[in-house]
């Protein structure tokens, strides 16, 4: 691992931000192990568990802190400095750090989306979540830290794309939902495991590609944008 | 050996000049970025150091600019104002991870190095956020040395160091700038600068208000009378006598000598030893009393 990487995961895991993490991936798996114990019909509960919880706030919310604590954090107290005065490609610093975001994100929603597929359906239905879920991680992660380097509110601003744009837009505007990641990890995990429990709205060649411009068009304006980074002038 | 170069630097955010047409040229040794507040210090460093693009001209180290190109990293060394640092690394943690990122061939024993540099190897086992202001600050220069940069750029580098760190950073710097190293760091603590460094660039509100070694900038103010102590054997009939040369334009007969000033430093420190000998006076003491930084500061930025 580089050091990059190992340095970015023990700030994640050091800060108590990452106690954030636990209670909704939690809450995913607990609350489809209790409709499975009552024997409620999958086709009553599967859609607001699996779409609702599952694919509209674990996942967002989860990459949204990773993605965000990764980098916006550093840069922020300006730890960054440290690894920006080294002679490193900006393509290695962003790739690592785009590697632990994406990856913590990708486990901790497709670990509990794998369970709640299972309880829902089957094996194979749980393995779609779980690959719509890593495939929604990376192109989540690669959103939210471009957006640490464009803002000095990244939070803020990531939590209007998921709430606004995709929440409330993405319900009522058709249109919004081209540029919803959350439509193309539900398209992804419905064309891979086809049931009535997910809503697929979007072509699965858009949810494809749209998925693919948002985690390599990001990387790369991401990397772009910290080929510049400046430091505010402070008056001293 | 190296060099680094800003010329015709300026800088400006929307409407605000921070920085004004700057040309100065860095050589090895330890050079003191002076200036008040808002002056435009640590614009000029972060430009040196690549976090910042000039708006007009070019900053260069042995040629290469600064701005995006991250291998000038190799040769250059930044002890930001800032003092964030990864406080869940411990020290050696955080100078081997340094190493490391700039792919030495021995991070362990380089850190080491670095760490034992700024005196740092007892306290090398602790997390950062348990240090002092002072070791963080160490801690951070071993991380910026511990590739043995060509130039080390400090801002504000005593900040938080109590007298001993301090000494002990000054001579650290010293025993760089000996060793070839060019050396900048910004301070507005006059005595800092005085103590560590005859070199300084002296910025006021955004431009270059002086630059080289401040004694010879002080010779140079030849419109300001140069103020020396005087103490002799004979000091009223010393006054007497000097009163009637050309160079001199004033003394005063005080309790603990005479306070003289001369319009022309050179011509008087010539006829002052030839006026005693003629006079039979024996000269005790001659000290300039304006060649402390301080007054040529105040001169600068007064004019």
């Amino acid at each position: 691992m580089s050091t990059v990487a190992y340095i970015t995961a023990r700030g994640l895991f050091g800060r108590r931000r990452v106690l954030l993490l636990l209670p909704l991936p939690l809450l995913l798996a607990g609350l489809a192990l209790l409709c499975h114990a009552y024997g409620v019909d999958p086709n009553q509960w599967g859609q607001a568990v699996i779409v609702g919880l599952g694919f509209a706030v674990v996942l967002p919310v989860t990459s949204l802190i990773v993605g965000t604590g990764v980098l916006g954090s550093e840069v922020d107290d300006g730890t960054i400095i440290h690894i920006l005065t080294k002679p490193l490609p900006r393509r290695d610093i962003i790739l690592a750090k785009l590697l632990v975001a994406a990856g913590v994100s990708a486990v901790v929603s497709a670990v509990p989306l794998f369970v709640t597929g299972v309880l829902a359906d089957n094996v194979h239905f749980g393995l779609a979540l779980a690959v719509a879920a890593v495939v929604g991680a990376v192109a989540y992660s690669a959103l939210f830290l471009l957006l640490s380097l464009l803002t000095r509110r990244p939070v803020l601003l990531g939590l209007v794309y998921i709430l606004v744009w995709e929440g409330l837009l993405g319900r009522f505007v058709s249109g919004t939902r081209v540029l919803s990641i959350e439509q193309y990890v539900i398209a992804i995990a419905d064309k891979i495991a086809p049931t009535d429990i997910l809503p697929g709205k979007v072509n699965l060649t858009v949810a494809i590609v749209m998925s693919a411009i948002f985690a390599i068009g990001g990387t790369i304006y991401a990397i772009n944008r910290l080929g510049s980074f400046s430091m505010a002038g402070e008056t001293s | 050996m190296s060099v680094v170069e800003l010329q015709n630097v300026s800088r400006w955010y929307g409407n605000v000049v921070a920085v004004n047409d700057i040309s100065m040229t860095l050589q090895p040794g330890v050079t003191g970025l002076l200036g008040p507040n808002g002056a435009g210090k640590t614009t000029v460093l972060h430009m040196m150091a690549g976090f910042l693009s000039p708006s007009k001209g070019t900053v260069t180290i042995d040629g290469k600019p600064t701005w995006r190109n991250p291998s000038i990293y190799r040769a250059l060394g930044l002890v930001a104002e800032r003092e964030a640092v990864h406080g869940f690394l411990t020290a050696r943690e955080f100078v081997t991870a340094c190493a490391k990122m700039q792919k030495l061939p021995d991070p362990a024993a380089a850190a080491a190095r670095a760490l034992e540099m700024v005196e740092m190897t007892d306290a090398q086992d602790r997390r950062i956020e348990t240090f002092s202001k002072g070791m963080r600050q160490r801690t951070r220069v071993a991380g910026a040395l511990v590739h043995e940069p060509q130039v080390l750029l400090l801002d504000e580098p005593f900040n938080g160091m109590d007298p001993r760190q301090r000494m002990h950073m000054m001579d650290l710097l010293h025993r760089l700038g000996d060793q070839g190293h060019t050396i900048l760091f910004s301070s507005h603590i006059l005595e800092e600068v005085e103590q560590l460094s005859g070199l300084v660039q002296v910025i006021v509100a955004g431009r270059l208000a002086a630059s080289g070694d401040y004694r010879r900038i002080r010779r140079l103010m030849t419109n300001r009378p140069h103020v020396f102590a005087v103490q002799s054997s004979d000091d009223r009939r010393l006054a007497v006598a000097l009163i009637g040369e050309k160079s001199v334009s004033g003394v005063e007969i005080e309790p603990g000598g005479l306070t003289v000033r001369a319009s022309d430093y050179g011509s008087f420190t010539r006829a002052l030893p030839r006026i005693a000998l003629g006079a039979g006076i024996r000269l005790r003491r001659l000290l300039p009393s304006d060649e402390s930084l301080e007054s040529v500061f105040s001169y600068l930025l007064e004019a």
